[in-house]
């Protein structure tokens, strides 16, 4: 019995997919190492800490810095660090973004040049303009580091909710959950059909009686897999790290999960229908998904883009399935929010699918 | 009475947009007969040879493989032919074994036959080495084990040697001259060698631009004048070119 299944070929694909997988350290690192590494440093990059930092350029022939620090039992603790420099220097700084808002001091004060269009600029100003107003120029080059404790203007009105999910970070690794999902069905089943195409393999195989529908489904079962695998490690990672927690409902969680990958694995097997060229593979996975990558929502929200460009961006298939993982991590949604997304996924699959078996080229 | 053929090509055509890459060839080939091919690059013999492996289909004519038609009994030929293509690159980061497995999984057939493949070929030492760390002609001698796993009746090689060192491409003639003593295998192999189809095979057709120029066995060949020496010259006679421009 154990030969029969040992010696069927679905389990030898199976097996030399796996094989080919896991002795390749790329695929380990883009799979497993690329998405936590990015979530390190943009949870490290976006996650607001207790205390925050803001460079100010402050017009100036010499140099130095002066510092104010603002104290607040709530907002946390605020540091202004105003670094003398010529107004050019303050020119070349606020390109880099290193400052945001230049101060010259004049007789009638001082006065703030920033882009009013940049929140985090006008945040700076709206925050130190106050406090600065009330120390002339003379003092603050005479005494460079002044204090204030501003708790108890803000205490009474200010209270400080903890509602878990409204972190970057929280925004960001169902996003790249997503992304996971896409791009390794993308490179994984759609270049890996390409490649073997391209080397003449595909000819081969299907030169012999090897069922055609045991390659594609062992290719498919194997990402799978593996898509499962490094999603668990990443949510195992956002859990540890960040105490990122699924607040919905979890089965639910998993049929998304399959849906998007049956979207996915639909959407690979179709551009890889016909080419046997891998540059020509490489090109149509970038056209796919770095729009998607972009407008989907998977590192910043999009409604930062205009309205018209909303009915567009939500349809994408990575759009739904960001968008249906986030909503079961932070919003605690089940099946009555996901079942919809879920069956779309899942029939934009099924459709694509098709169609590229109808097109696909065997040799 | 003549044993009955097991592959006839009647009149196949076949053309890919503007090139006519096969025009008309009939071809005959009995059991347990080896067959060559030979020709330039561009003379037709690899599209010829997929049609026969049932690769590509004839624009015209008919192929038939132990009296069969490729339409309708694809499943049963596929079991009997053993076939390598040109410049096939198989799974990097599989071992020589494994590949063998995996190809002997689509005959059905276990463990026992990978290791007299591996035998055959005579690959035992390199059982564990990934296939991209193969030299060219283990490569080539993994590609002939892959063809032979089935012990196929019908054995089609395109250009085994090409791009082999002299070495590599005695130890690949050493494999196929020991299966033509050991079994009743056909073969048809294409190539551009000269010495290869006089070592190889008893039945040689010279192909050109599409065509069937001239077949027989080498003796039938050189016979015809006596100033030829050998096949080379036999085809600079027949086209004016030489096989190897």
């Amino acid at each position: 019995m154990i030969d029969r299944i040992r010696n069927n070929q679905l389990w030898q694909l199976t097996l030399a997919n796996i094989l080919e997988k896991v002795r390749e350290p790329g695929v380990l690192f883009w799979g497993i190492g690329f998405p936590i590494l990015m979530s390190i440093g943009l949870g490290l990059a976006f996650t607001r800490k207790p205390e925050s930092v803001r460079h100010v350029a402050l017009i100036s022939p010499d140099t130095g810095t002066c510092t104010i620090i603002l104290k607040d039992d709530k907002l946390g603790n605020t540091t202004f660090r105003l670094e003398k420099m010529s107004w050019e220097e303050a020119m070349v700084q606020l390109k880099r973004g290193h400052v945001n808002v230049a101060v010259t001091a004049g007789d009638s004060g001082y006065r703030y040049h920033f882009d009013p269009m940049n929140p985090d600029a006008q945040l700076t100003y709206v925050r130190l303009s106050p406090i600065l107003n009330r120390i002339p120029a003379a003092d603050l080059i005479r005494d460079p580091v002044y204090e204030e404790d501003l708790s108890a203007a803000t205490g009474s009105e200010v209270d400080a909710l903890t509602v878990t999910g409204t972190r970057y970070i929280d925004f960001l690794i169902p996003g790249m959950i997503a992304m996971g999902v896409m791009f390794s069905c993308l490179w994984g089943l759609g270049y890996g059909i390409i490649d073997t195409r391209s080397k003449k393999l595909l000819r081969r195989m299907i030169a012999t009686p090897m069922k055609r529908s045991n390659y594609l489904v062992a290719m498919i079962t194997v990402r799978l897999v593996m898509n499962v695998i490094e999603a668990g490690l990443l949510m195992l990672f956002a859990w540890l790290a960040f105490g990122i927690t699924i607040q919905g409902n979890i089965p639910a969680l998993l049929i998304l999960f399959l849906a998007g990958n049956i979207a996915f694995s639909g959407i690979g097997i179709f551009l890889a229908c016909h080419t046997s060229k891998t540059e020509i593979g490489n090109a149509f996975i970038n056209v796919i998904s770095m729009p998607m990558m972009v407008l989907s929502g998977i590192f910043f929200s999009y409604h930062n883009f205009p309205d018209w460009a909303i009915p567009i961006i939500k349809p994408l298939p990575l759009t739904m399935l960001a968008d249906g993982i986030r909503s079961i991590f932070i919003e605690g949604a089940g099946f009555a929010q996901t079942t919809i997304p879920s069956l779309i996924l899942t029939a934009t699959g099924i459709l694509f699918f098709t169609v590229g078996l109808k097109l696909f080229k065997w040799h | 009475m003549s044993p009955s053929p097991v592959i006839e090509v009647r009149n196949v055509f076949k053309s890919f947009k503007t090139v006519q890459a096969v025009c008309g060839v009939d071809l005959t080939i009995l059991p347990g007969q080896f067959v060559a091919l030979l020709g330039p690059n561009g003379a037709g013999k690899t599209t010829l040879v997929e049609m026969i492996e049932g690769i590509q289909k004839p624009d015209r004519g008919e192929i038939r493989i132990l009296g069969k038609l490729w339409k309708g009994y694809e499943k049963e030929l596929r079991k009997i032919i053993g076939l390598s293509l040109q410049e096939t690159r198989y799974i990097e980061k599989l071992t020589a074994w494994e590949t063998l497995r995996l190809f002997a999984s689509f005959f059905n057939l276990g463990p026992e036959r990978v290791e007299e493949a591996l035998q055959l070929v005579g690959l035992e030492e390199k059982r564990k080495a990934y296939t991209v760390n193969l030299s060219g002609g283990q490569r080539q001698r993994l590609a002939l084990g892959i063809a032979l796993i089935n012990h196929p009746r019908i054995l089609l090689l395109d250009e085994p040697t090409t791009g082999l060192d002299p070495n590599a491409r005695r130890e690949i003639w050493e494999i196929l001259r020991n299966l033509r003593r050991t079994s009743d295998t056909s073969m048809i192999l294409t190539t551009h060698y000269m010495e290869e189809a006089e070592q190889l095979c008893e039945q040689i057709v010279i192909i050109h631009e599409g065509k069937i120029l001239k077949e027989g066995t080498m003796k039938e060949l050189l016979n015809e004048d006596p100033s030829l020496k050998n096949l080379d010259d036999l085809f600079t006679a027949l086209t004016g070119r030489r096989l190897h421009d």
